[in-house]
């Protein structure tokens, strides 16, 4: 054994590599469970792409046949129920701890620099997420798949000049049909191996920047431990955990995730009398419906998703520690959490009555929160730093500053 | 290798040139290539070949709509009465103003794409006209948008009248 990975030392740096990135990584020893996210993610990731796999055995991508495969795969393939129901509930479980993740970056101000890129990293990985995620729903040709990817595939029409083309391009005919199952299929296979190479690049750059702690600030040489063995054990109890409750889903209320209506086959003549996206796009579901005008809900829609790639520039404050030592950025983070769930309530439920003033509310302070980040995030600091910080905080700016001085003093 | 030939951008020099020309050449390339394959996407022939559909119109009592498929898309077939008629020609539509009988040939038949020309569901009948459960757009009798996101009306297919009774849509 040992001759062999010395031989492969030779021409490869294997042992080099897993020294560096794994077992001697230096890591922040206050990293808390919240930081368990980005591996769970990653999982996630490898769950669905085997689940996939072995689906993609028995699913025919042909709009006379896909909904019938589906029904084989649930009634007549060995286990097919089990691999149907760890993919679905999948795609579920990886918006889940992606959006923890997400919460998590926010409220501790990871995102801030040097880590911009493993957030717009993130946001990229997010959209293709998204667009996985939305691809697949369309395979088992239901109702729900059918008239979900009509609704979606239609926003496209809000495209200056070329629209209604880019839409039938889209689509591979004038309405959802078999070439746009097909061609859902093939991407939503292609998808997750773009995705893994994103993962990579997201991970390289973690580990030029190291990951962020609680603290908010990059800690000094005598506070950081190997990765290993303490968050492999940590990663590990984390996964065990993530495992009980997926596996209480996926054998006790597997249907959870699936709607109804979508047992029934795809009906292009009669759109179900109400149609919900999954639980994961309805916040922005909302939004879109929001604006009562087409265009203008594609671009609110769209905004919301990509305006957090705006957040490194929209908060102005150098206080480290997130939202533990910013009182106000605090309120805005809880604040947006609420108006978050008050959107995906909205989105789940028929546009009338009160319901349409709530959500155009939801989606103002939605939007608004980002606008006033800048002021309120200087502010604070200007507040903050007037009032005195903890002398404990203190202590951690003045090393910060002390640090960056000294690196633009090396840099000059 | 750099500083052999320095850059001045009012003098070119000949390699700048052959540079210039071969990353155009290069680019259109890539461009020619791509062309197939974006192609591929649109509708094949066999999906155009579905571009027109026969309707008999022998049994849509008065005031009914029938619902047809053309182009994969559901097509409403309304016979309207005259009390309809009358009210949809005193009323001169919603935001996407247009007079009833620039929507018709014939007043007692109304044809348009029952889809929402806001996201494409098919909007459900109501007396006074269509309502999307979707997001909630309102359509006339004359399939005019009255109120909700829809930017426009029902669209009208090309259709005519080849007997008194039966129609083909997708021929003008």
């Amino acid at each position: 054994m040992g001759r062999i990975v010395e031989w492969l030392d030779a021409r490869f740096p294997l042992t080099a590599f897993l020294k560096h990135e794994l077992s001697e990584y230096p890591t922040p020893r206050n990293l808390s469970y919240w930081w368990n996210f980005g591996s769970l993610a990653g999982l996630v990731l490898v769950i669905q792409i085997l689940s996939g796999i072995f689906l993609a055995m028995h699913y025919k991508a042909d709009s006379t046949l896909a909904f019938d495969s589906i029904e084989h795969i649930m009634r007549d393939v060995n286990y097919g129920w089990l691999i149907r129901y760890i993919h679905s509930t999948g795609a579920s479980a990886f918006f889940a701890v992606i959006f923890i993740h997400m919460a998590r970056t926010l409220y501790y101000g990871s995102y801030r620099a040097p880590r911009e890129l493993m957030w717009w990293t993130g946001q990229v990985l997010l959209l293709m997420l998204m667009a996985t995620a939305f691809m697949g729903y369309l395979l088992p040709w239901g109702q729900m798949s059918y008239w979900g990817a009509q609704v979606i595939t239609n926003l496209f029409r809000a495209t200056p000049f070329i629209g209604d083309q880019v839409v039938i391009w889209l689509r591979g005919d004038f309405a959802v049909g078999d070439a746009t199952l097909t061609r859902f299929f093939a991407l939503h296979y292609l998808f997750p191996f773009l995705i893994t190479g994103m993962v990579m690049v997201h991970l390289v750059a973690l580990h030029m920047v190291k990951s962020s702690n609680p603290s908010g600030i990059d800690l000094a040489a005598k506070n950081n431990i190997p990765f290993h063995p303490y968050f492999t054990v940590k990663d590990l109890f984390g996964v065990g955990v993530f495992l009980l409750i997926f596996c209480a889903f996926v054998f006790y209320s597997p249907n959870t995730f699936i709607e109804a209506e979508n047992n029934l086959p795809a009906d292009p003549m009669k759109t179900p009398a109400h149609i919900v996206p999954e639980w994961y796009f309805l916040p922005f579901y909302a939004i879109l419906r929001a604006v009562p005008d087409l265009l203008g809900g594609v671009v609110a829609m769209a905004m919301s998703v990509m305006i957090f790639a705006a957040m490194p520039y929209l908060d102005r404050s150098k206080i480290p520690g997130g939202a533990r030592h910013r009182p106000f950025f605090r309120v805005l983070f809880y604040v947006f959490a609420i108006d978050v769930l008050v959107l995906t309530y909205v989105g789940m439920k028929p546009p009338e009555g009160v319901l349409i003033p709530v959500g155009q509310v939801a989606t103002f302070i939605y939007f608004g929160l980002f606008v006033l980040l800048p002021f309120i995030s200087k502010k604070e600091e200007q507040w903050l730093r007037a009032r005195g910080l903890p002398p404990e905080l203190q202590a951690l700016v003045a090393s910060e500053e002390a640090q960056r001085a000294l690196k633009k003093k090396g840099a000059l | 290798m750099a500083d052999q030939h320095e850059q001045d951008p009012k003098d070119p020099t000949r390699r700048d040139f052959l540079n210039t020309v071969t990353g155009v050449v290069a680019g259109a390339g890539v461009v020619a290539a791509a062309w197939p394959f974006v192609q591929s996407m649109n509708p094949s022939s066999d999906v155009l070949s579905k571009s027109t559909a026969e309707v008999d119109l022998r049994g849509i009592k008065v005031g009914e709509s029938k619902t047809v498929a053309w182009q994969g898309k559901p097509v409403f077939v309304m016979r309207r009465s005259d009390a309809q008629i009358e009210a949809m020609r005193k009323s001169p539509g919603g935001k996407d103003p247009e007079p009833d009988d620039k929507r018709v040939i014939e007043p007692q038949w109304l044809v348009v794409v029952g889809l929402c020309t806001h996201l494409g569901c098919v909007p459900s009948r109501k007396d006074e006209g269509w309502f999307c459960p979707c997001h909630g757009s309102a359509y006339d009798n004359s399939g005019r948008i009255l109120h909700g996101p829809a930017p426009r009306n029902l669209e009208k297919p090309p259709y005519q009248f080849v007997s008194a009774e039966k129609i083909v849509i997708g021929k003008a």
